[in-house]
């Protein structure tokens, strides 16, 4: 699956808090309500800036904080085909893989605001075309591609009924 | 080659003789839920197919981020959780029990060498008490209520060799924030913490517990002590299950090992709007606050009120300070109100609010308005943290917010405490 969109870059550290604030996460289960709040407490605007496809670009310790699924649910229903970042949270890496957005590990330093990019899953490449430039990206665990390859964690478990990595 | 005390508790879980870096699938001991994911939780166990709990006794629901409800569509979540605990015979901890990480070592469902996951990220709490446990997400907390088991990468482990003792008037939390300032948010990303040493051995079991509550915010995957007496006691009386002591050998292989004396450390504080942004207390005294938060899985436990109520009895606090106490559950509630720590703090200005976790998270019980600064004794300072993006948190420990409170200013607690 080739993935293609616009870059909107963040910094380092970015908490599930600001991903999702707890005011909004705690009321609802409707995703796309909280949708409409993701990245608020950085950017107001956020929400209504972003077309379908277009990607989050962050730098260290991405959705560190609480172990709210919210959040990569939040950004998956914003629309934001993928997320990257030069490093995850141990907790939000497991949940986007265990809910189907793609989150992707690479140098993000060469990405910038606005930069038209295409990353493709399987071969495990992301190209930004502003800048003519290929960035190589850190492969995941065969467990989480299982777990991906099978469309999240509850596919999964609608599939075998149980973890099942063989 | 010797193990450290996570490759030991994922080998007995898993059955199998495995170190830093295997992939296992290991069975649990207990499995939480809060009110802010396990409605999630519930949603992806229906959609897996759930049908019953792996085992309704090793699983238990906390109704504590939003207690009692302040909303409806919170109450609809509450009702669910309600609904469901009913059906599945699981253990529902309503409003007003208290927050999870206190209830869930209070209650006695975890004791040494227990493999636990909570759907929240501070269950790595447990760790105080010789547990592997640690914060996952909805869909992995549904799929262990099924299971009964989770996949793991076990984790390489970095140590905090703490010696000394502290001077009166700083505590584990001081300690606890230097560390985090020091290694960074995300400086023990996917690592285990196991904290050791004299200063560790002569805290007690609840100023232990808020130094594993805090390893996430370093990004560790668990915050690991040894077990002793201390702990033995502790249980006791708490839990009937049997405890399964799990030592690191002499010979473990840590990816690191740090050295920290306590003995000069000084009050400690992590500014806005990151918990690594520590510096000590003194870089900033003097700043005025408008509210003091005394509370949460971090310092909401007994000898967190009585410390607060120690340096504000037969005092008033500032006038220009609101001072918000919520004991960490309705046993600590209680037992601060039988020895007179509630009526110290009430009478000294305190509101005092329900158990739970409501000023912490910003879903009720204290939200500030634009611009003004809070002195908190909770784990993280995230800008719109407590509710309102245009505050400032600063995180202290119960000393220093007590302090504080009672001159309007942040405040050296050790004049008050020597």
């Amino acid at each position: 699956m080739l993935l293609k969109g616009k870059a909107f870059t963040f910094g380092n550290d970015i908490n599930t808090d600001y991903i999702i604030s707890g005011k909004y996460k705690f009321k609802t289960l409707d995703m796309n309500e909280l949708a409409k709040h993701v990245m608020e407490d950085l950017d107001p605007d956020f929400y209504n800036k972003i077309n379908d496809g277009d990607m989050i670009v962050a730098g260290s310790n991405f959705g560190c904080g609480s172990s709210r699924e919210q959040a990569p649910l939040a950004i998956k229903h914003a629309k934001i085909s993928c997320v990257l970042a030069s490093s995850f949270a141990r907790i939000f890496y497991r949940n986007s893989i265990n809910t189907g957005l793609p989150v992707v590990e690479c140098d993000t330093s060469k990405i910038d605001q606005g930069d038209e990019l295409e990353v493709d899953l399987q071969k495990g490449i992301v190209f930004n075309k502003t800048k003519s430039l290929e960035i190589p990206v850190t492969p995941l665990p065969d467990v989480m591609i299982k777990i991906l390859e099978d469309g999240g964690l509850i596919h999964h478990f609608q599939k075998h009924g149980d973890f099942n990595f063989d | 080659m010797g193990k450290t005390i996570a490759e030991k508790i994922f080998s007995q879980q898993s059955g199998e003789d495995v170190y830093a870096g295997d992939l296992v699938i290991a069975w649990l001991d207990f499995v939480m839920g809060q009110d802010g994911t396990a409605p999630l939780a519930i949603n992806s166990f229906n959609e897996m197919g759930g049908k019953e709990l792996f085992d309704p006794a090793k699983v238990a629901f906390v109704i504590d981020h939003s207690a009692p409800s302040p909303l409806e569509g919170v109450s609809a979540l509450h009702k669910l959780m309600r609904e469901f605990s009913g059906e599945k015979n699981l253990r529902l901890y309503d409003i007003g029990d208290g927050v999870c990480h206190q209830l869930v070592p209070e209650q006695g469902h975890v004791v040494p060498g227990d493999l636990v996951v909570g759907a929240d990220s501070h269950t790595c709490t447990y760790g105080a008490i010789n547990a592997f446990s640690t914060g996952v997400g909805s869909t992995d907390l549904a799929a262990a209520m099924i299971s009964g088991k989770l996949w793991f990468k076990v984790p390489e482990t970095i140590k905090f060799q703490c010696e000394g003792s502290f001077q009166p008037g700083v505590f584990s939390k001081d300690l606890i924030l230097r560390i985090i300032g020091d290694i960074t948010a995300d400086g023990a990303t996917y690592l285990a913490a196991e904290f050791a040493g004299e200063a560790i051995n002569n805290m007690s079991v609840e100023e232990r517990f808020t130094i594993s509550n805090m390893a996430i915010e370093m990004g560790a995957k668990a915050g690991l002590m040894e077990y002793d007496q201390k702990v033995d006691q502790w249980l006791a009386g708490r839990s009937s299950k049997t405890s399964r002591p799990v030592s690191a050998d002499p010979d473990a292989n840590y990816l690191e090992i740090k050295k920290y004396d306590v003995s000069q450390l000084e009050p400690q504080v992590a500014c806005p709007h990151t918990v690594d942004n520590v510096s000590p207390l003194s870089e900033i005294e003097n700043m005025p606050i408008q509210q003091a938060f005394l509370g949460t899985c971090t310092n909401g436990r007994l000898n967190d009120l009585r410390v607060a109520a120690n340096i504000l009895k037969g005092k008033k606090i500032s006038p220009d300070v609101r001072f918000i106490v919520a004991p960490a559950s309705r046993y600590v509630y209680l037992e601060a109100m039988n020895e007179g720590v509630i009526q110290t703090l009430v009478e000294a200005g305190a509101a005092v609010v329900t158990p739970g976790c409501g000023p912490c998270v910003g879903t009720h019980n204290g939200v500030p308005s634009d611009g003004e600064v809070v002195l908190s004794t909770a784990n993280r300072n995230f800008k719109g943290r407590m509710g309102n993006s245009k505050a400032f948190i600063y995180l202290a420990s119960p000393a220093t917010v007590a302090a504080s409170a009672l001159t309007g200013k942040a405040t050296d607690p050790r004049s008050y405490l020597s």
